[in-house]
Protein backbone atom coordinates (compact mmCIF):
# COMPACT_ATOMS: atom_id res chain seq x y z
CA UNK A 1 0.00 0.00 0.00
CA UNK A 2 1.21 3.73 -0.81
CA UNK A 3 0.62 6.46 1.59
CA UNK A 4 0.91 10.08 0.43
CA UNK A 5 0.93 12.79 3.30
CA UNK A 6 0.34 16.44 2.52
CA UNK A 7 1.70 18.38 4.38
CA UNK A 8 0.63 22.11 4.56
CA UNK A 9 0.59 25.06 6.92
CA UNK A 10 -1.62 25.79 9.39
CA UNK A 11 -4.28 28.67 8.98
CA UNK A 12 -2.70 32.30 10.42
CA UNK A 13 1.11 30.78 9.94
CA UNK A 14 2.71 33.47 7.76
CA UNK A 15 4.08 31.65 4.86
CA UNK A 16 7.08 33.80 3.15
CA UNK A 17 7.92 31.86 0.59
CA UNK A 18 4.04 31.67 -0.56
CA UNK A 19 4.22 35.08 -0.53
CA UNK A 20 7.40 34.94 -2.81
CA UNK A 21 5.70 32.70 -5.21
CA UNK A 22 2.82 34.79 -5.51
CA UNK A 23 4.97 37.56 -6.41
CA UNK A 24 6.92 35.76 -9.08
CA UNK A 25 3.42 34.78 -10.49
CA UNK A 26 2.21 38.35 -10.78
CA UNK A 27 5.56 39.10 -12.29
CA UNK A 28 4.73 36.23 -14.83
CA UNK A 29 1.34 38.07 -15.42
CA UNK A 30 -0.81 36.22 -13.46
CA UNK A 31 -1.77 39.23 -11.20
CA UNK A 32 -4.71 37.41 -9.94
CA UNK A 33 -3.68 35.28 -7.74
CA UNK A 34 -5.14 35.94 -4.13
CA UNK A 35 -2.83 33.84 -1.84
CA UNK A 36 -0.05 31.37 -2.21
CA UNK A 37 0.80 28.34 0.44
CA UNK A 38 3.92 26.02 -0.02
CA UNK A 39 3.43 22.71 1.52
CA UNK A 40 5.11 19.28 0.82
CA UNK A 41 3.91 15.21 -0.19
CA UNK A 42 5.92 12.96 1.35
CA UNK A 43 5.23 9.70 -0.26
CA UNK A 44 5.37 6.19 1.78
CA UNK A 45 5.63 2.68 0.68
CA UNK A 46 3.81 0.53 3.27
CA UNK A 47 3.86 -3.08 3.73
CA UNK A 48 0.29 -2.73 6.07
CA UNK A 49 -2.42 -5.10 3.92
CA UNK A 50 -4.95 -3.04 6.15
CA UNK A 51 -6.60 0.63 5.89
CA UNK A 52 -7.20 1.36 9.03
CA UNK A 53 -3.58 -0.32 10.33
CA UNK A 54 -2.26 1.92 7.96
CA UNK A 55 -3.66 4.76 8.34
CA UNK A 56 -3.11 4.76 12.19
CA UNK A 57 0.20 4.36 11.65
CA UNK A 58 0.85 6.80 9.16
CA UNK A 59 -0.74 9.16 11.10
CA UNK A 60 1.37 8.57 14.46
CA UNK A 61 4.67 9.17 11.88
CA UNK A 62 3.41 12.42 11.02
CA UNK A 63 2.97 13.07 14.53
CA UNK A 64 6.14 12.34 15.49
CA UNK A 65 8.13 13.67 12.88
CA UNK A 66 6.83 14.28 9.23
CA UNK A 67 4.91 17.20 10.40
CA UNK A 68 5.59 19.71 12.97
CA UNK A 69 1.93 20.14 14.41
CA UNK A 70 3.39 23.71 16.10
CA UNK A 71 3.10 24.95 12.48
CA UNK A 72 1.81 22.44 10.23
CA UNK A 73 -1.81 20.12 9.81
CA UNK A 74 -1.56 16.73 7.69
CA UNK A 75 -3.47 15.02 5.73
CA UNK A 76 -3.31 10.89 4.66
CA UNK A 77 -4.15 9.51 1.51
CA UNK A 78 -4.30 5.86 1.06
CA UNK A 79 -3.70 4.81 -2.25
CA UNK B 1 36.35 24.39 40.10
CA UNK B 2 35.62 23.42 36.47
CA UNK B 3 31.56 22.65 35.25
CA UNK B 4 31.29 19.38 33.13
CA UNK B 5 30.00 20.20 29.44
CA UNK B 6 28.96 17.79 27.05
CA UNK B 7 28.81 19.39 23.45
CA UNK B 8 26.59 17.23 20.75
CA UNK B 9 27.70 16.82 17.69
CA UNK B 10 25.30 15.90 14.25
CA UNK B 11 26.12 15.44 10.93
CA UNK B 12 26.43 19.01 9.50
CA UNK B 13 27.04 20.73 13.01
CA UNK B 14 29.73 23.62 12.46
CA UNK B 15 29.75 25.36 14.92
CA UNK B 16 30.00 22.16 17.58
CA UNK B 17 34.31 23.37 18.00
CA UNK B 18 33.51 26.82 18.58
CA UNK B 19 30.82 25.89 21.39
CA UNK B 20 33.86 23.72 22.51
CA UNK B 21 36.26 26.64 22.62
CA UNK B 22 34.01 29.24 24.67
CA UNK B 23 33.10 26.75 26.96
CA UNK B 24 36.27 25.88 27.74
CA UNK B 25 37.71 29.18 28.15
CA UNK B 26 34.92 29.59 31.06
CA UNK B 27 36.74 26.40 32.36
CA UNK B 28 34.41 24.18 31.44
CA UNK B 29 35.56 20.29 31.09
CA UNK B 30 34.15 19.65 27.61
CA UNK B 31 33.02 15.90 25.96
CA UNK B 32 32.37 16.12 22.45
CA UNK B 33 29.10 14.19 21.83
CA UNK B 34 28.17 11.82 18.87
CA UNK B 35 24.59 11.95 18.02
CA UNK B 36 24.34 8.05 17.78
CA UNK B 37 25.00 7.66 21.55
CA UNK B 38 22.18 6.73 23.44
CA UNK B 39 23.71 7.75 26.85
CA UNK B 40 25.11 10.95 28.21
CA UNK B 41 28.74 10.85 29.80
CA UNK B 42 28.05 10.62 33.30
CA UNK B 43 28.05 13.94 35.62
CA UNK B 44 27.01 16.74 33.15
CA UNK B 45 26.15 20.25 34.39
CA UNK B 46 25.62 21.57 30.64
CA UNK B 47 24.40 20.20 27.36
CA UNK B 48 25.01 22.57 24.62
CA UNK B 49 23.44 21.78 21.28
CA UNK B 50 25.62 23.79 18.50
CA UNK B 51 24.40 25.39 15.06
CA UNK B 52 25.05 23.99 11.45
CA UNK B 53 22.72 22.33 9.41
CA UNK B 54 22.62 18.69 11.06
CA UNK B 55 21.00 16.52 8.35
CA UNK B 56 21.31 18.97 6.20
CA UNK B 57 17.95 20.84 7.20
CA UNK B 58 15.82 17.97 5.69
CA UNK B 59 12.07 17.53 6.33
CA UNK B 60 12.96 20.94 8.37
CA UNK B 61 15.49 21.86 10.41
CA UNK B 62 16.47 20.40 13.48
CA UNK B 63 13.70 17.32 12.29
CA UNK B 64 15.98 14.51 12.04
CA UNK B 65 18.55 15.56 14.90
CA UNK B 66 15.74 16.38 17.12
CA UNK B 67 14.55 12.40 16.81
CA UNK B 68 18.50 11.35 16.74
CA UNK B 69 19.38 8.26 19.84
CA UNK B 70 21.28 11.19 22.14
CA UNK B 71 18.21 13.66 22.06
CA UNK B 72 16.20 11.24 23.84
CA UNK B 73 18.59 11.08 26.79
CA UNK B 74 19.53 15.18 26.39
CA UNK B 75 15.61 15.18 26.66
CA UNK B 76 15.56 12.83 29.80
CA UNK B 77 18.63 15.10 31.16
CA UNK B 78 16.62 18.39 30.67
CA UNK B 79 13.29 16.90 32.58
CA UNK B 80 15.72 15.69 35.30
CA UNK B 81 16.59 19.71 35.78
CA UNK B 82 19.52 19.27 33.67
CA UNK B 83 20.69 22.78 32.02
CA UNK B 84 20.76 22.77 28.33
CA UNK B 85 21.89 25.35 25.59
CA UNK B 86 20.76 25.59 22.35
CA UNK B 87 22.06 27.82 19.70
CA UNK B 88 21.25 28.60 15.96
CA UNK B 89 20.25 25.09 14.90
CA UNK B 90 19.93 23.55 18.21
CA UNK B 91 17.49 26.44 19.01
CA UNK B 92 15.82 24.47 16.12
CA UNK B 93 16.66 21.30 17.68
CA UNK B 94 14.85 21.83 20.65
CA UNK B 95 11.92 23.47 19.53
CA UNK B 96 11.69 20.14 17.67
CA UNK B 97 12.11 17.71 20.52
CA UNK B 98 9.30 20.54 22.41
CA UNK B 99 11.78 21.18 24.90
CA UNK B 100 10.98 24.58 23.88
CA UNK B 101 7.68 25.94 22.41
CA UNK B 102 7.09 27.49 19.26
CA UNK B 103 9.06 26.68 16.14
CA UNK B 104 11.57 28.58 13.80
CA UNK B 105 10.57 29.21 10.23
CA UNK B 106 11.85 30.55 7.36
CA UNK B 107 13.12 34.04 7.57
CA UNK B 108 10.43 36.87 6.42
CA UNK B 109 12.53 38.17 3.78
CA UNK B 110 13.53 34.55 2.78
CA UNK B 111 17.35 35.38 3.04
CA UNK B 112 20.27 33.73 4.84
CA UNK B 113 21.19 36.53 7.15
CA UNK B 114 24.71 36.74 8.34
CA UNK B 115 26.22 39.80 10.50
CA UNK B 116 26.50 41.17 13.85
CA UNK B 117 23.11 41.61 15.42
CA UNK B 118 22.43 43.97 18.31
CA UNK B 119 20.17 42.59 20.87
CA UNK B 120 18.56 43.16 24.37
CA UNK B 121 19.09 41.19 27.48
CA UNK B 122 15.48 40.89 28.12
CA UNK B 123 15.85 39.08 31.58
CA UNK B 124 18.79 38.48 33.79
CA UNK B 125 17.07 36.21 36.02
CA UNK B 126 18.56 32.92 34.22
CA UNK B 127 21.75 30.80 34.57
CA UNK B 128 22.59 31.74 30.82
CA UNK B 129 22.02 35.59 31.47
CA UNK B 130 22.91 36.18 35.33
CA UNK B 131 26.46 38.40 34.55
CA UNK B 132 24.57 40.75 31.83
CA UNK B 133 22.12 43.60 33.35
CA UNK B 134 18.78 43.12 32.19
CA UNK B 135 18.18 45.97 29.36
CA UNK B 136 21.85 45.74 28.79
CA UNK B 137 22.44 46.02 24.66
CA UNK B 138 24.50 43.62 23.37
CA UNK B 139 26.57 42.47 19.82
CA UNK B 140 26.32 38.76 18.55
CA UNK B 141 26.78 37.66 15.47
CA UNK B 142 23.37 35.55 14.02
CA UNK B 143 23.69 33.24 10.39
CA UNK B 144 20.63 31.68 9.73
CA UNK B 145 17.91 31.26 7.12
CA UNK B 146 15.14 30.01 9.42
CA UNK B 147 15.37 32.09 12.83
CA UNK B 148 11.96 33.45 12.47
CA UNK B 149 10.57 32.24 15.61
CA UNK B 150 6.16 31.54 15.67
CA UNK B 151 4.18 30.63 18.30
CA UNK B 152 0.58 31.04 19.31
CA UNK B 153 -0.44 34.15 20.82
CA UNK B 154 -0.75 32.10 24.40
CA UNK B 155 2.55 30.65 24.13
CA UNK B 156 3.81 34.56 23.31
CA UNK B 157 1.47 35.42 26.54
CA UNK B 158 3.28 33.07 28.64
CA UNK B 159 6.36 33.76 27.76
CA UNK B 160 6.44 37.40 28.36
CA UNK B 161 4.27 36.67 31.13
CA UNK B 162 6.83 34.41 33.14
CA UNK B 163 9.87 36.72 32.18
CA UNK B 164 10.98 33.75 29.63
CA UNK B 165 12.20 35.76 26.60
CA UNK B 166 16.19 35.88 27.00
CA UNK B 167 17.22 38.11 24.18
CA UNK B 168 14.92 40.52 21.85
CA UNK B 169 16.67 42.30 18.69
CA UNK B 170 16.88 45.48 18.58
CA UNK B 171 15.82 45.42 15.05
CA UNK B 172 14.31 42.21 13.82
CA UNK B 173 16.44 40.33 11.08
CA UNK B 174 14.41 37.58 10.09
CA UNK B 175 10.40 38.50 10.77
CA UNK B 176 10.49 36.88 14.58
CA UNK B 177 7.15 36.99 16.53
CA UNK B 178 7.44 39.94 19.86
CA UNK B 179 11.57 40.04 18.50
CA UNK B 180 12.45 37.32 20.10
CA UNK B 181 15.98 36.01 19.41
CA UNK B 182 16.27 33.44 22.49
CA UNK B 183 13.59 31.94 24.75
CA UNK B 184 13.79 29.73 28.32
CA UNK B 185 11.90 26.81 29.25
CA UNK B 186 9.57 26.79 31.94
CA UNK B 187 12.18 25.69 34.57
CA UNK B 188 14.42 28.43 33.06
CA UNK B 189 17.01 25.72 32.60
CA UNK B 190 17.42 25.81 29.11
CA UNK B 191 17.93 28.75 26.79
CA UNK B 192 17.66 28.19 22.64
CA UNK B 193 18.79 31.36 20.70
CA UNK B 194 19.16 32.06 17.58
CA UNK B 195 22.29 34.39 17.38
CA UNK B 196 25.46 32.48 18.09
CA UNK B 197 27.57 34.00 21.72
CA UNK B 198 30.40 31.37 21.30
CA UNK B 199 31.36 33.52 18.09
CA UNK B 200 31.88 36.73 20.05
CA UNK B 201 33.94 35.55 22.99
CA UNK B 202 37.51 36.82 21.90
CA UNK B 203 38.69 40.31 20.98
CA UNK B 204 39.95 38.58 17.58
CA UNK B 205 36.42 37.63 16.69
CA UNK B 206 35.47 41.56 16.63
CA UNK B 207 33.76 41.60 20.05
CA UNK B 208 33.34 39.55 23.58
CA UNK B 209 29.63 40.28 24.11
CA UNK B 210 29.10 36.53 24.42
CA UNK B 211 31.18 35.88 26.75
CA UNK B 212 28.22 37.09 29.50
CA UNK B 213 26.26 33.69 28.54
CA UNK B 214 29.59 31.40 29.37
CA UNK B 215 30.84 33.64 32.19
CA UNK B 216 26.78 33.49 33.70
CA UNK B 217 27.11 29.36 33.02
CA UNK B 218 30.46 29.27 34.73
CA UNK B 219 29.42 30.96 37.81
CA UNK B 220 26.55 29.02 38.46
CA UNK B 221 27.55 25.39 37.27
CA UNK B 222 30.76 25.94 39.39
CA UNK B 223 34.00 27.07 37.09
CA UNK B 224 36.37 30.22 38.23
CA UNK B 225 37.41 33.27 36.45
CA UNK B 226 37.39 33.42 32.81
CA UNK B 227 41.01 32.68 31.29
CA UNK B 228 42.21 36.06 29.52
CA UNK B 229 42.74 35.34 25.85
Amino acid sequence: MRAKVHVTLKKGVLDPQGEAVRHALGALGFDDVGEVRVGKVIELDLSDEDRGTAEARVSEMCEKLLANTVIENYRVELE
Amino acid sequence: MSFRAGVLVFPGSNCDRDMAVALAQAGADVTMVWHKETALPSGLDLVAIPGGFSFGDYLRCGAIAGRSPIMRAVVDFAHGGGHVLGVCNGFQVLTETGLLPGALMRNAALKFVCRVEELVVSTEQSVFTSRYGKGARIEVPIAHHDGNYVATPEILAELNGEDRVAFRYVRTPNGAMDDIAGILSANRRVLGMMPHPERAVDARHGGTDGRGVFESLAAVLGAGALQEA
